[in-house]
Formats: C-alpha cells, sequence, structure tokens
C-alpha cells in the first residue's frame, strides 16, 4: 500500500484491474486505492507476472502493507526501476520483483513526504512491496553520524556521504562537517539565471553539470541550495506587500459537492483545482501580477502558466507549470494537477514546466494552516496563498453563522504592483468563488476571451 | 567556629557546616528539632551532630531506638502536627528500613488527603562509598528516591550547600531528603561568613567549558572537578554541572550545558543499569539530540556490591582519573 499523501495511514483497494497469471508492465494500472480523500489509481513499477493478490478487494490495510507479489519475467533480469528519482527497490533474491505504486495525490498542492516512507517497507527480504526505501538510503550501510553533524550538514548543503568522520567508530562529526565546508571549493552555482527561468528549482537543473547520477542525498543537498538560493534573493530583492481575505465558498463547495456526486469517483474535481482556476481567471484582471520583474522592469507573461507548489517526499519542493490554467475546463485542470503532482514526486516533471509559471500558487489547507504568507519565486512577481477550507463563523445578515471559508493571501512584488492591484485581484477572486457555476463554463465565457484579449 | 578572616570567611569542614546548617535551624526555628540514632549525647555516628545536645537539650535532640520505620515514622507524626522535624538517617542504606514510612506515607500523604495533610519533614542521610564501611553501608540509592513524586531530593556537594540547603528545605511544605556524600564530612575548604540559606531548585556551573559537559552532583563533584583540571592539562575544556537537586532535575541547565558543548558524560556513584544518568541521558536524548556531536557516556559504580578491601573499592567508584580518561575518549576518539 503505498503513502499517497503526508497524512494517508492506510489505504482500501476498490478494485483490482489485474489478477492472478496476469503479465504487467510498468507503468501500468493495477489497481484503485480509495484514501478517504478520493481513489487513487496504483501503477506498478516492474514488468512480471501476478503470482498473488495478498489484498482483496474492499479490504483497507496500513500504509507499507504488500498488496501483491509479482514474479519477475525469467529473462528480464533488471525489473526495478533504476530512473532516477523514483524510489529504487533493489528486487530480493527469489525471482520476484518488486512493485510500487505511484500515483498522484492531487487533493493536496503541497504535502510533504508523500509515497512510500522507508519506514513503510517490512522486514528486509518481503518477496514484493509496494513500497521501498528512498533513494540514496541503503538500509544496513548506515554510516555512523552525530546528530549534530547532520543538523550542520544540513544547515550548510554538506553532502555527509562524501565526509570522513574521525569520532567514535568512524562516526562523521560536526568538527568533520566544517573540515568539509573548509575543504570545499565553492558551491555549484545554483542562483537563478536572470532570463525567463525563474529559479534553478528543479532537482535536475539544481544539480552542477555532471554526468554522473548524483546520489540521494547529492540532490536533496542541491535542491535544497537552490530552494535557499531562490528564497534568499526573494527575501532580498523583492518588496513584498501582503493582502489577506476571508472567502466564503460555501455555494462552491457545494456545487462541486453537487457536481461530483455524479461522476464516478476517478473523475471528481477537488476543491483546489476550482481555487487554481479561480486565481487563474482573476489573474485576467490584474495582469501586472503575472510576469516577471527583470532588468529593473515589468515583462507580463505570455499567458497564465500557473505555478503549482509541490512539496516532494524527502523534503524540499517543486513549482512546476500548469500551461494556460485560465483556459482549461475543471476537469482539465484536475486532470493536469493529478498529472503534475505525480510526475514531480516521480522525479519526471519536464524542464519547461520548471521555468514557465508566470505566477505561483500554494496551498497548505491540507497541513491545517489557516493563512500562508508566502514568498515570491524570483523573477515572478506573486505568489497566491490557500489556507484550509474549513467552517468558521460568518456574518450574514446581521448574524453569526458557521460558513465554509478560505483564506487566501496575495504576496506581491511591490516594484511591479500597487496594494490597491493586489485588492483588485483578491476581490475578483472572491467574486469568481461566489459563482462556481460560471467559473466551471467560464473557459468557454467570451467575455473573459474578450477582456484578455484587451490585455 | 573560630578561625575567621573578614574578608576571606572562615575554613571549616563540610561536617561542621552542616552542624552549624542545623544549630542555625534549631535556634531560629522553635518547631524544628533533630532525632535520630545516636545523635545526642554521643554526637552523632558521623560526629554532625557533636555539640548540639549540650546546647540545645534533650527536647530538641533526640536519641530514638534502632528502629528506622519507627523513628522516621514518628517524623512524620510529628511533621503531620505542625511540628519541622530533622531526622537523621545513619546511611541510605537503613533508610531501606523506612522505605514504606517514606515512600508509602511521607510522598503521597498530601496527594491521598487531597492536599489536606501536607508533611514538612527533612530527612537527612549519609550516602556513598570510599571509607571503608562494606556493601551494607556504602551504597549510593539516593537515585531511587529520586524516582518517587513527593519527595524532593537534595545533595549538597560544596560547603555552601551543606550550610544553606537546610534550611530552605526546613521551609518546604513538603517532605525532603538530603543526601550527604559520607566522603565529603571530612573536606575542608572556606566558607564565607554570611553563608546562609541557598536554593534548592536549581543546577549549578561549578566550572564552565566548551568541549564536553561533566554532569554530577554531590561525593562525585570534587572528583569530577579534579577530572577536569586533568583535562585541562590535555587541552580539553570541560564544564562541570552540579546538578544540586536530583528531584526535581534541573532539565534546563543539563540542555542548556550540552548545547554549549555538544557532549556529556554523566558521573554517579550509583549503579549504572536503571541508574541517575540513565534519566539524565534520556533527558538529553528529548531535549539535546541534535545537539549531541557524540554519544551521552556514564561513569558509574561497578555493578558489585561494594566491596571493603581499599583497592577493589576505589576501582568500583567512579574516580577522576576514570571520569577524565571517558571524557576524553568522547572528545578525541583514539586519541
Amino acid at each position: 500500500m503505498p503513502s499517497l499523501g503526508a497524512d494517508m495511514d492506510a489505504g482500501r483497494v476498490v478494485a483490482w484491474h489485474v489478477g492472478v497469471g496476469d503479465h504487467v508492465t510498468r507503468g501500468q494500472v493495477v489497481a484503485d486505492v480509495d484514501t478517504d480523500k478520493s481513489v487513487i489509481e496504483v501503477e506498478v513499477f516492474a514488468t512480471g507476472t501476478v503470482t498473488e493478490l495478498l489484498v482483496g478487494e474492499g479490504e483497507r490495510v496500513p500504509v507499507g502493507t504488500p498488496l501483491a507479489l509479482i514474479a519477475d519475467d525469467a529473462d528480464a533480469g533488471t525489473a526495478a526501476p533504476s530512473r532516477p528519482g523514483a524510489p529504487s527497490i533493489s528486487a530480493p533474491d527469489e525471482g520476484v520483483a518488486p512493485t510500487r505504486g505511484a500515483a498522484a495525490e492531487p487533493e493536496t498542492t503541497t504535502s510533504p513526504e508523500s509515497a512510500p516512507k522507508p519506514e513503510s517497507a517490512p522486514k528486509p527480504p518481503p518477496p514484493a512491496t509496494l513500497g521501498g526505501p528512498s533513494p540514496g538510503e541503503t538500509p544496513g550501510s548506515r554510516a555512523p553520524i552525530s546528530p549534530l553533524a547532520r543538523r550542520k550538514a544540513a544547515e550548510l548543503g554538506v553532502d555527509l556521504a562524501a565526509v570522513t568522520g574521525t569520532g567514535h567508530d568512524g562516526a562523521v562529526t560536526a568538527d568533520d562537517v566544517a573540515r568539509a565546508v573548509s575543504a570545499r571549493p565553492s558551491f555549484p552555482s545554483v542562483e537563478a539565471p536572470a532570463s525567463r527561468a525563474p529559479a534553478s528549482r528543479a532537482p535536475a537543473e539544481a544539480a552542477p553539470a555532471t554526468t554522473q547520477p548524483l546520489t540521494g542525498a547529492e540532490r536533496q543537498a542541491a535542491l535544497r541550495r537552490a530552494i535557499a538560493a531562490a528564497m534568499a534573493r526573494s527575501k532580498r530583492e523583492i518588496p513584498h506587500y501582503y493582502l489577506t481575505t476571508e472567502i466564503d465558498v460555501a455555494r462552491a463547495m457545494s456545487w462541486l459537492a453537487g457536481r461530483n456526486s455524479g461522476v464516478p469517483v476517478t473523475a471528481r474535481v477537488l476543491p483546489v483545482a476550482l481555487l487554481l482556476k479561480a486565481t487563474a481567471v482573476a489573474l485576467r484582471t490584474t495582469p501586472d501580477l503575472n510576469g516577471f520583474w527583470e532588468d529593473d522592469g515589468f515583462r507580463p507573461g505570455s499567458a497564465i502558466h500557473l505555478g503549482v507548489a509541490i512539496a516532494l517526499r524527502g523534503g524540499g519542493l517543486v513549482a512546476p507549470a500548469i500551461h494556460d490554467a485560465d483556459r482549461l475546463t475543471l476537469e482539465e485542470l484536475m486532470a493536469a494537477l493529478r498529472d503534475l503532482v505525480g510526475r514531480a514526486r516521480a522525479g519526471r516533471i519536464r524542464g519547461a514546466e520548471m521555468s514557465d509559471p508566470t505566477v505561483t500558487v500554494t496551498s497548505l489547507g491540507d497541513q491545517g494552516v489557516d493563512v500562508v504568507a508566502p514568498v515570491i519565486y524570483p523573477p515572478q512577481v506573486a505568489i497566491v496563498g490557500f489556507g484550509r477550507i474549513r467552517e468558521r463563523a460568518w456574518v450574514d445578515g446581521g448574524r453569526v453563522v458557521p460558513r465554509s471559508t478560505v483564506i487566501a493571501t496575495l504576496a506581491a512584488d511591490h516594484r511591479a504592483s500597487d496594494g490597491h492591484r493586489g485588492a483588485i485581484f483578491l476581490a475578483e477572486l472572491d467574486r469568481l468563488l461566489q459563482e462556481p457555476e460560471a467559473l466551471g463554463k467560464e473557459h468557454e465565457n467570451p467575455e473573459w476571451t474578450t477582456r484578455e484579449a484587451e490585455d | 567556629m573560630s578561625a575567621s578572616s573578614p574578608e576571606q570567611g572562615r575554613t571549616i569542614t563540610y561536617r561542621e557546616a552542616v552542624r552549624e546548617a542545623i544549630r542555625d535551624a534549631l535556634t531560629r526555628d522553635e518547631l524544628a528539632f533533630l532525632m535520630g540514632e545516636d545523635v545526642a549525647s554521643y554526637g552523632g555516628c558521623f560526629g554532625v551532630s557533636h555539640g548540639l545536645f549540650d546546647e540545645f537539650g534533650p527536647e530538641r535532640v533526640r536519641d530514638t531506638p534502632l528502629s528506622e520505620s519507627g523513628y522516621v515514622g514518628a517524623g512524620i507524626g510529628a511533621a503531620l502536627g505542625g511540628m519541622h522535624p530533622i531526622v537523621e538517617i545513619m546511611t541510605v542504606n537503613f533508610a531501606l528500613l523506612a522505605l514504606d514510612q517514606i515512600v508509602n506515607n511521607a510522598a503521597t500523604l498530601l496527594h491521598m488527603s487531597g492536599g489536606q495533610l501536607n508533611v514538612p519533614i527533612v530527612i537527612r542521610m549519609t550516602t556513598g562509598a570510599g571509607r571503608q564501611l562494606a556493601a551494607q553501608h556504602s551504597h549510593s540509592f539516593e537515585g531511587w528516591f529520586a524516582h518517587v513524586p513527593g519527595l524532593r531530593i537534595v545533595t549538597p556537594g560544596t560547603l555552601e550547600d551543606a550550610r544553606g540547603m537546610l534550611w530552605t528545605a526546613l521551609q518546604d511544605p513538603d517532605p525532603v531528603l538530603i543526601f550527604e556524600h559520607g566522603g565529603l564530612y571530612g573536606v575542608e575548604g572556606v566558607l564565607a561568613d554570611d553563608a546562609g540559606p541557598v536554593d534548592i531548585d536549581v543546577a549549578a556551573v561549578r566550572r564552565a567549558g566548551d568541549d564536553v559537559s561533566l554532569i554530577t552532583y554531590g561525593g562525585c563533584l570534587p572528583r569530577t572537578l579534579r577530572a577536569a583540571e586533568l583535562l585541562a592539562e590535555d587541552g580539553i575544556s570541560a564544564e562541570v554541572l552540579d546538578l544540586r537537586s536530583l528531584r526535581p532535575l534541573d532539565t534546563d541547565a543539563i540542555l542548556a550545558s550540552v548545547a554549549r558543548t555538544h557532549r556529556a558524560v554523566v558521573i554517579d556513584e550509583g549503579w549504572r543499569s536503571g541508574g541517575l544518568p540513565a534519566e539524565v541521558s534520556a533527558r538529553i536524548m528529548e531535549g539535546a539530540f541534535y545537539e549531541l556531536d557524540a554519544p551521552v557516556a556514564r561513569v558509574c559504580a561497578a555493578e558489585v556490591p561494594v566491596p571493603f578491601a581499599q583497592h577493589l573499592e576505589q576501582a568500583a567508584i567512579p574516580r577522576a582519573d576514570g571520569i577524565a580518561r571517558v571524557a576524553r575518549e568522547l572528545v578525541r576518539p583514539g586519541g
């Protein structure tokens, strides 16, 4: 049972798409799993023949529980995936290939540590498990590293795998980390280029140019450095202003629930998709929030490519683009989000997706956060943060009533726009969310097209 | 107390400092009295109460029968009746005979009476080895008592604390146990003329350092300070933290010290398994894990009944050179 979300402890197998004796190919959808939030397709990451289904339909099992046994093709040799970025799983000796589920967790645009955790893998030689160790962590070969050294290394971006330990039993100590820092010639450059590429946030881009495949720890460190560079640059250069508003989403939620009730679970649209859609459409009103600050001037984005902040397992985040988000139907946007989250966590984001966003959205609502005050990704000029949707006290017609609301925060670059423009954006966002039906059909609304043309 | 210099104070032994504390208590608090085996005309098994009987008379300095359970129970009763008894138990080994009174009565009555009955008793006892008194007089069980809610456990390791902890303990409305290490009674030092009550809540840094925290209390304190000097000769800067109170433990002070030095050795004359250093170590793991640059080390007594033969006894308990060796290995492994 793969972990399909940060808060997922268990899942229920809704349906098997394969049976014993079936041949499965890597990437094939083999089962549907209900995570309590939504039904998600589980892909198999190995090629082979199903020899046993260990969990029946309707059964609910904890994350990490093996779902099926898959025998390696006799001649396949290495059926285990070795794709960089995906958890690699060493094939056990018995000739069975491990499988692993990968799936998008579409409800959360940001959630750390999704997907299989190292701990979720059962004892060392299970036949085949949906779950496995994280990249770069080989069980059993863990070198001793003092807690302080580990903390310092994380702070300084030192790859511990490359540090020689001088402590007890060869443990890496804080002094060893300090020595490694002073011996290091210099960091690989991760400063975002001043061009369109907003920031080298993708692991592949953040890594030093080299033909050697990166270890997990190196990739992690490189990603962390890239984030550090982008965020430090943002806070150093961008005069942020923040505007926050609480938006009544009761109508939007009930409309969404009505819409979802008529379709199969896999076709359901999650609230976050509606928020993304509204954000994208609202940005048409305020094009000065959609674009880049470059060379002391604002360059508007050619379209509305919505960057979506996605937390990666093992830490760090990426914010790849959903292209032309304002023109997609809700269903298309939902599908794009599902696809993007899945690929981001599997390390398969395309370069253009990393460099294209003209604005970013971050949602920490699934973590229970009420208000997000986000940091702009340079050279973008705005980022929108959504907290969780929940019932709050709301004054309506002179009475206090419980009402589903979301708190939206706009952080924008004061060089490119002023608070007045930001306020217009938030007001438009609010207005759009009061008319979910129109938003659902908005892609075909000529009025918007006209307005966009004027921009 | 005779020889005194106005600036420096007087040269005095730990024993005399305790005696002064008792004298002070009996003088200032008419509800206070001292009782225990041979505390009166004999002057106490270790000579602590020498002269007090003549000074205060049989009402205030009382001999008791050889029955720890009986006279500790009497002390608890006196405390319930509003008195402020100071009960002396010859050594902690014999306190086991009064364990029922201490743990089941003194420690619990406040709780079990719904706050109606507090027990303002102070129980002093000798602890520790090193004087060739053999196993039945040499053990260190203060860590056991520190397990018990309802008791406050203090361990004076300096002249100032020997002089000052008793009065503060007497002011506490609940039971306080004072553990005096037998090896300290003869230790001489200079005590300020105006020495008086001290707090019994916080740990004290007795020597500041950067490389390793040596955490200890009571009888091991002088040995640990010597170990810090040995380490200084090797260029290792050791901080010595005197816990002073074993219950409650000053966790903040422990964590703050480890945050400075990133290494810790906990020294105790009790046995290692399940001892107080295990508790200290666990609190460091809980509160300062990411400050640690090496595993927490312990220096404890060998897990045998304390031997009588001098060379075996000395080999069984923490000594300065052994503490220094463990600390050195922590700071410079293999060096």
